[in-house]
């Protein structure tokens, strides 16, 4: 995952109920429209965290998300942090495939949002908790 | 917890979204949809979603979930107002909004509401005759 210099101090919303996951949207949307993402990548992000923070909340038993404006030298982004001390995920790959869910959803929340993202990162495993980070860099 | 208003307009229930919903406040709204197709006997649903800056997986599902339970209620659902920068962003997704009739904006929606409605009475007149030999009989 490319690094990039954090520009500023990350923002962090904690993710413990359904409110939360509204906040962490809000959160996402004021700081992308100040590093001037389009409008078609704003709504993509808001909605790749809006789903990562669901996941967080129901599958992690909640978290914390960080936002933090970052800088690559050429291109301005957005990356978010969703961590959680939860059960972790035990097949990954199963995880990521479209339509699989154990939550009684869609099965889209995980494998749409990294679509949805430029990068997208995960480091989990049974009983480890899971660590999502995304970037969406300016165009 | 925040409620989604539901207006009656003639024949119509219109549903105009103007919060951030939380997925409790979208269930709520689900619910009293179909209370209210019930309780009013309307044909017709329009959501307008002009208002929403993204629809994500849970909003979708809830969408073709209002449209399934309208259809079983004997109610059409159009989904209207959504922004270009949310349906590219649904379909990347992997949204496909099933069953999930839509329209540019309320006018054209209660346009299609009233078409499909037409269709229907068409039906039902060429029924008619039918009945009325067998009354006379």
């Amino acid at each position: 995952m490319t690094a990039g210099i954090d520009l500023g101090h990350p923002q962090a919303q904690a993710i413990q109920s359904d409110e939360d996951v509204v906040r962490v949207r809000q959160l996402v949307r004021t700081v992308a429209v100040a590093a001037r993402l389009s409008l078609v990548d704003q709504t993509k992000l808001v909605t790749a965290a809006s789903e990562l923070a669901r996941n967080t909340l129901v599958y992690g038993g909640g978290g914390v998300a960080e936002v933090t404006t970052v800088d690559n030298g050429r291109r301005r982004g957005i990356r978010i942090v969703f961590a959680d001390d939860g059960p972790g995920i035990v097949d990954l790959d199963l995880a990521l495939t479209d339509g699989y869910t154990t939550g009684g959803g869609l099965g889209l929340g995980l494998s749409g949002a990294r679509r949805l993202v430029d990068e997208f990162d995960i480091v989990t495993g049974s009983g480890q908790g899971t660590r999502i980070t995304v970037i969406k860099w300016s165009r | 917890m925040e409620r989604v208003p539901v207006l009656k307009i003639g024949d119509i229930l219109l549903v105009s979204i103007q919060v951030d919903m939380s997925d409790q406040t979208a269930v709520q709204l689900q619910e009293d949809l179909a209370e209210r197709i019930v309780a009013t006997g309307c044909h017709g649903v329009i959501i307008d979603i002009t208002a929403l800056d993204i629809v994500d997986s849970f909003v979708g599902r809830m969408l073709s979930t209002i449209a399934s339970i309208s259809r079983v209620l004997d109610a059409e659902t159009v989904v209207v107002g959504m922004r270009p920068a949310v349906a590219i962003t649904l379909v990347e997704l992997g949204l496909s909004l099933n069953g999930i009739r839509t329209a540019l904006n309320v006018e054209r929606g209660m346009e299609l509401i009233a078409a499909a409605q037409a269709d229907d009475y068409d039906y039902s007149a060429e029924d008619e005759p039918d009945d009325e030999t067998t009354a006379t009989r």
